[in-house]
């Protein structure tokens, strides 16, 4: 069902229309241990490599214009009362290489113009997903649980096989279903308190206005958490990805069903 | 509308931003670079959602018991030196006209004949703090027919004696039902931390829009500038 994307840019993929359709020919039983033969298979359409890189920068200048923002007034809750949202961040001076803006109008400038292609963006994406059908690849299903486990325990080195997986192993379709379902929230929580009253019954869905405030500062952390989760194992664990998030082919040791 | 104190940092944090090195590292003081001005021009883009997105909703009212203790409720103002206060309040009127077929000067005693509204509603400030307060005043939109607007009146300029401070309005959100030109705050006189004698209020809009200290109402044709609004901050400035 994935759409063909044209040949790669990459000069050293001879073998890879091939490739994508055969599924890497095991090789002798007797040594399992052996690396895969190097194989370039079709991972990445060029939609989700454009979506992917768009949203990386974007949202590395949201965040960074949203901390100058907050720093505007760094609490939260009504003036008064602190009874809103548990925040260690309370009165936190953000520093400068982590802020975009300069100061609050040129950081909201900043913030609500990115806004709109970070929706599109991700407006794209999904709808890419669900005209390819690799959305199927991405949801987290029940029966993904215990294969999570699984994929966990390989991490945690208590099992020495990589578990077989699709496209992508459970863990990873867990934490790419969440951050779809975080950017949701951030684009939600965001536009609850842009416009509080004209939007209210979005306002209310995240608690009032100072609720939805808290909520969309909360969206920050999670999405650096991921940021680091999600660097740290592209390296130490698969670095022929990025690669493959930036030509669309892969070449590597999980050469995974499915492309 | 920012506090001195507030102000007092900005312009430290545009002289750290701009103090040197710290300026290589990252998106450190990162304001757009050569596209700061066209993301400030962006904006208008907003404006114009934020317009089409406003409606006359009106925005929630609160039980008094909601109110925000006083001493909370922060006072801005731009002049230096001290509150902006009359030297004759009794001498005070507010001047209404531009694009009018009737201008006059209202007193303080015409004002509060005019049909008034009082409501308990939530301050939305652009910093991202908010605040609950009762406000009564005089019906803007009451105030307007008193003087008729013509047709080609599309903008309302607000004046104020604040340093120069003024604002400019779409005539939609300043007709809106709770547009008021208050004269009360909880309950009481409007007292010069909080824009005496009469102070434009509406809980449609983020504070810098609510002109304190007015002294003049101006309807026109043409989209009015304002202090904040012409240093960058979005000119509709709705929530």
């Amino acid at each position: 069902m994935t759409p063909d994307d044209p040949a790669p840019a990459a000069p050293d993929t001879p073998a890879a229309p091939t490739a994508s359709t055969a599924p890497p020919a095991p090789t002798a039983p007797s040594a399992p241990a052996a690396p895969p033969p190097p194989v370039f298979v079709k991972r990445h359409h060029w939609i989700v490599r454009l979506t992917h890189w768009v949203n990386a920068i974007v949202l590395v200048l949201m965040v960074a214009s949203g901390l100058q923002i907050y720093l505007a007034y760094p609490r939260f809750g009504l003036r008064g009362d602190a009874s809103v949202g548990l925040n260690p961040f309370e009165g936190v001076d953000f520093p400068a290489w982590a802020r975009a803006g300069g100061w609050l109008a040129g950081a909201l400038n900043i913030h609500f113009f990115l806004m709109w292609p970070l929706m599109l963006n991700g407006l794209l994406y999904l709808a890419y997903l669900a005209w390819s059908g690799e959305l199927r690849w991405l949801v987290f299903r029940p029966r993904d649980l215990p294969r999570a486990v699984q994929m966990q325990l390989y991490y945690l080195r208590l099992r020495k096989q990589h578990p077989p997986q699709g496209k992508h192993n459970a863990l990873q379709k867990a934490a790419y279903c969440s951050i779809v379902a975080l950017g949701a929230a951030a684009v939600l929580s965001g536009l609850a308190i842009w416009k509080p009253v004209q939007l209210s019954w979005l306002t209310a869905l995240f608690g009032g206005y100072e609720w939805a405030r808290y909520w969309h500062f909360v969206t920050v952390w999670v999405f650096t958490g991921f940021l680091v989760v999600h660097v740290a194992l592209v390296f130490l664990v698969d670095p022929a990805s990025l690669r493959a998030m930036l030509t669309g082919w892969y070449r590597g040791r999980f050469p995974s069903e499915g492309a | 509308m920012k506090e001195r104190e507030t102000a007092g940092r900005r312009s430290f944090l545009v002289a750290s931003a701009t103090a040197g090195a710290s300026e290589l590292v990252s998106a450190c003081g990162f304001r757009g670079g050569p596209l700061e001005d066209d993301l400030a021009s962006f904006s208008s883009f907003n404006d114009w959602v934020s317009a089409r997105l406003f409606s006359s909703r009106l925005a929630r009212e609160y039980p008094i018991r909601s109110r925000t203790p006083e001493r909370h409720f922060p006072s801005y103002y731009i002049m230096r030196g001290g509150m902006p206060m009359l030297e004759d309040p009794a001498s005070w009127v507010l001047h209404v006209g531009g694009l009018v077929r009737r201008p006059r000067m209202f007193t303080r005693a015409e004002l509060e004949v005019l049909p008034r509204l009082t409501y308990t509603v939530k301050h939305h400030c652009v910093e991202g703090w908010t605040a609950i307060a009762t406000w009564t005043g005089a019906r803007f939109a009451a105030l307007a027919g008193s003087v008729e607007p013509l047709p080609g009146a599309r903008y309302v300029r607000f004046r104020s004696f604040d340093d120069g401070y003024s604002n400019g309005w779409d005539l939609p959100s300043a007709m809106h039902e709770q547009t008021i030109l208050a004269y009360a705050f909880n309950d009481r006189p409007l007292g010069p931390d909080h824009g005496a004698p009469l102070r434009l209020y509406s809980p449609t809009k983020l504070g810098y829009k609510l002109t304190k200290y007015l002294f003049s109402v101006e309807f026109t044709d043409r989209r009015p500038g304002g202090y904040w609004e012409d240093q960058g901050y979005p000119w509709f400035g709705g929530v």
